[in-house]
């Protein structure tokens, strides 16, 4: 055992580690992308992957578990919704050697494009759901889970968010677990469902959760605090943390296991403190439980649904305490520093020209999202991974001919790899005439520059077959293929308004390396 | 305990300079937490590093009003965290001016008067020119491991503690030049 400093996202990749995890996959989104990178970086016993996107990711852990492998999976609260079809489903099925999965929520999107809070989908998807309140109960909680998804039969969820991922703290380590792949037997009565199978894993998948219950009241994941009984304080994650800050006098029920929540030790708590609050982020998910449960208690009255907490957002709001201003405030108009792209970013190029000819651009997820800004100002939709292409065939069905030939839509590499493809064959299936630009900067550069597909490298650094995006847009249907350097932005001009004008599907491909890669 | 909010911008390296620190802190025993800034704000965007360190700490946030230190590599970017300092907190502010987008387009002015708004507001301001020492370290990705330094004259770690952190954690080939850049940075304070 020692003591070391580590990243809430470390410390997960060093519990999985330690659990003798044997397979991970996932899709790189901030907060979750360190996990897979510090798995590739220091702990190359597991074999580690980036899939194509967060479905694929979760379906190979899962193949890895059913095969008898502890397996892992790791993507943000987005990814999360990419590879919610895999999840429900293997909630019926359940595992056989332990299956993770790490959630990464946003609260404050700080680099995300909404704020949604994946507790829900936990308790949709009937599955128990961790959530660490600092990075030494990350790498404890990751460790626990593969244990929990064994023992119940369930996938099991760890919910971080940003202040969890990217906030540093001792973590304990230990030892890698020895632990053998289990023998794979061949059960499709639990791993094919068919609906005659699926009906009785129903069946079990309730009965699990009944025994999890009582597992979140006496296992010590949930517990409680006791301090003055004045004033009651049910909370998870980092707010708890917050809570322990400002009211360090209150009892606290600290949640560390949010689905399904403890019945008993909520009724517990909530009959001997005077007065009951929860403080947690996003949505009142534990509120509207405590309620259900026939409890007065205060929380979304006093605090925000929007935004994370801080310690002075809860201080205010239970402490009605103000914080000390020392200066004045600054009279004059302080120029805000949102992100840009880079100097000499290849996306540039490419923006200028959309800008210079006014079309209507349909916009996806990366770096080039931020063409929205000044001084492009030249994005007009955008809302999840890969929709730019599908969007744009919409605007063409709702406008006609007209709008196809005034508007483009821009896609990355990754994010075309990730679930552009199938939006490109419903382009030409179904006789859109559109334009789409891939932006080509030979890798997924916003999440920190990760290998994918099309850049020939593995997340372990293996060389591997470069996709051949020029190939693959052709044999979707497309006819019209362009590849050009963006830099020669004369040309590029050019090829965009010929393009454009085609009453055909074309795709252009910008192909720049990433200004930042080496 | 201890809060020290690092600002500045994306690419100046204010998560290094905290891990410094709390190598530091760690290592002398105590409870230490940080929080940090990735993803969209590294692309030239705000960026800042929350280190708390003391017997036992809980938020990894540093509430508004609990800072005893805000070290800005950047001028503009210390206005920002203005109301996180404690009554008796020190500014440590780089005289550095690092235009903004706006600026940079034309849609706004850089603010000419903060280091003289901020001198006149707040007494424990402390504006350091790292052009020389900059120049002497060699390079200016340093910039970090100056202020660190500057920083390090108001706190209780022994020499020798920082050397071993940065030795930790800074890339061999670079450890010279960082030591010598700490050491620049606290001749540029004087007590």
């Amino acid at each position: 055992m020692s003591r070391q400093l580590m990243l809430g996202n470390e410390a997960i990749a060093r519990g999985a580690w330690e659990a003798g995890c044997h397979v991970a996959a996932g899709y790189p989104g901030t907060p979750s992308t360190e996990i897979l990178e510090t798995i590739s970086r220091d702990y190359r016993d597991i074999k580690a992957q980036w899939s194509p996107n967060e479905k694929v990711a979760l379906e190979v852990a899962a193949g890895a578990s059913v095969a008898g492998a502890r397996s892992l999976s790791t993507m943000k609260h987005v990814g999360l919704n990419v590879a919610a079809d895999p999840l429900f489903t293997f909630s019926y099925t359940g595992v056989n050697g332990g299956l993770v999965i790490i959630n990464a929520d946003d609260p404050g999107a700080w680099s995300s494009q909404n704020e949604q809070d994946n507790r829900h989908i936990a308790r949709a998807a009937k599955l128990p759901m961790l959530e660490p309140s600092n990075p030494g109960e990350a790498k404890e909680f990751t460790k626990l889970a593969f244990e929990l998804s064994e023992k119940y039969d369930r996938p099991v969820i760890i919910r971080i968010t940003t202040r969890i991922a990217h906030s540093q703290g001792p973590v304990e380590t230990g030892e890698r677990g020895n632990v053998p792949l289990k023998d794979f037997v061949r059960d499709p009565k639990k791993y094919v469902m068919i609906p005659a199978h699926a009906r009785p894993r129903h069946v079990f998948v309730e009965q699990q959760i009944l025994k999890l219950k009582d597992y979140s009241s006496t296992s010590g994941l949930n517990k409680i605090e006791w301090r003055n009984k004045k004033r009651g304080i049910i909370s998870n994650g980092v707010a708890y943390q917050y809570v322990r800050e400002v009211c360090p006098d209150d009892s606290v029920l600290k949640i560390g296991m949010v689905w399904p929540l403890p019945d008993e030790l909520i009724k517990e708590f909530a009959s001997q403190v005077e007065e009951l609050y929860v403080v947690e982020e996003l949505d009142p998910f534990i509120e509207d439980y405590v309620k259900a449960l026939g409890f007065k208690v205060k929380g979304k009255e006093l605090i925000p649904i929007c935004g994370e907490l801080t310690p002075e957002i809860v201080d205010k709001a239970l402490n009605g305490k103000d914080a000390e201003k020392v200066l004045p405030e600054y009279a004059g108009a302080l120029p805000g520093r949102p992100p840009g792209l880079c100097k000499g970013c290849p996306h540039a190029f490419v923006f200028n020209v959309l800008k210079k000819l006014d079309v209507v651009v349909n916009g996806d997820i990366g770096c080039y999202t931020l063409g929205v800004l000044p001084p492009y100002s030249s994005m007009h939709s955008q809302g999840c991974m890969g929709a730019s292409i599908g969007m744009h065939l919409g605007f063409e069905k709702a406008r006609g001919d007209e709008m196809a030939r005034h508007s483009v839509a821009v896609i990355g590499d990754s994010t075309f790899i990730h679930s552009g493809i199938t939006a490109l064959i419903d382009m030409v299936y179904n006789r859109g005439t559109g334009t789409v630009i891939i932006m080509d900067n030979r890798v997924t550069a916003m999440t920190g520059h990760q290998e994918n597909p099309a850049t020939g490298k593995t997340l372990m650094g293996d060389d591997t077959y470069e996709l051949d995006l020029e190939m693959m847009v052709k044999a979707c249907g497309v006819k019209r293929v362009v590849v050009i350097d963006p830099k020669n932005m004369e040309e590029l001009e050019k090829v965009i308004k010929e393009e454009i004008a085609a009453p055909e599907p074309s795709v252009i491909m910008t192909r720049r390396k990433c200004i930042l890669k080496k | 305990m201890k809060n020290v909010i690092f600002a500045g911008v994306g690419g100046q390296g204010v998560i290094l300079a905290s891990k410094v620190l709390m190598e530091v802190a760690q290592k002398r025993g105590f409870d230490v937490k940080e929080s940090e800034v990735h993803g969209m704000a590294q692309r030239g965007g705000s960026v800042d590093c929350n280190v708390r360190y003391g017997t036992e700490v809980f938020s990894p946030l540093i509430p508004k009003g609990g800072a005893d230190f805000v070290v800005s590599l950047e001028m503009l970017e210390s206005m920002r965290k203005i109301d996180y300092l404690k009554k008796d907190a020190v500014l440590i502010v780089n005289r550095e001016q690092i235009n903004p987008a706006p600026v940079e387009i034309g849609a706004m002015k850089y603010p000419e008067d903060i280091e003289e708004w901020l001198r006149k507001n707040f007494a424990n301001t402390v504006v350091v020119d790292t052009t020389e020492a900059l120049k002497e370290a060699g390079t200016k990705k340093a910039l970090n491991i100056v202020m660190l330094g500057c920083l390090s004259k108001y706190l209780d770690f022994e020499m020798k503690d920082w050397e071993d952190a940065i030795k930790a954690l800074v890339k061999e080939q670079f450890v010279e030049q960082n030591l010598k850049a700490f050491t620049l940075g606290r001749e540029l304070i004087r007590l």
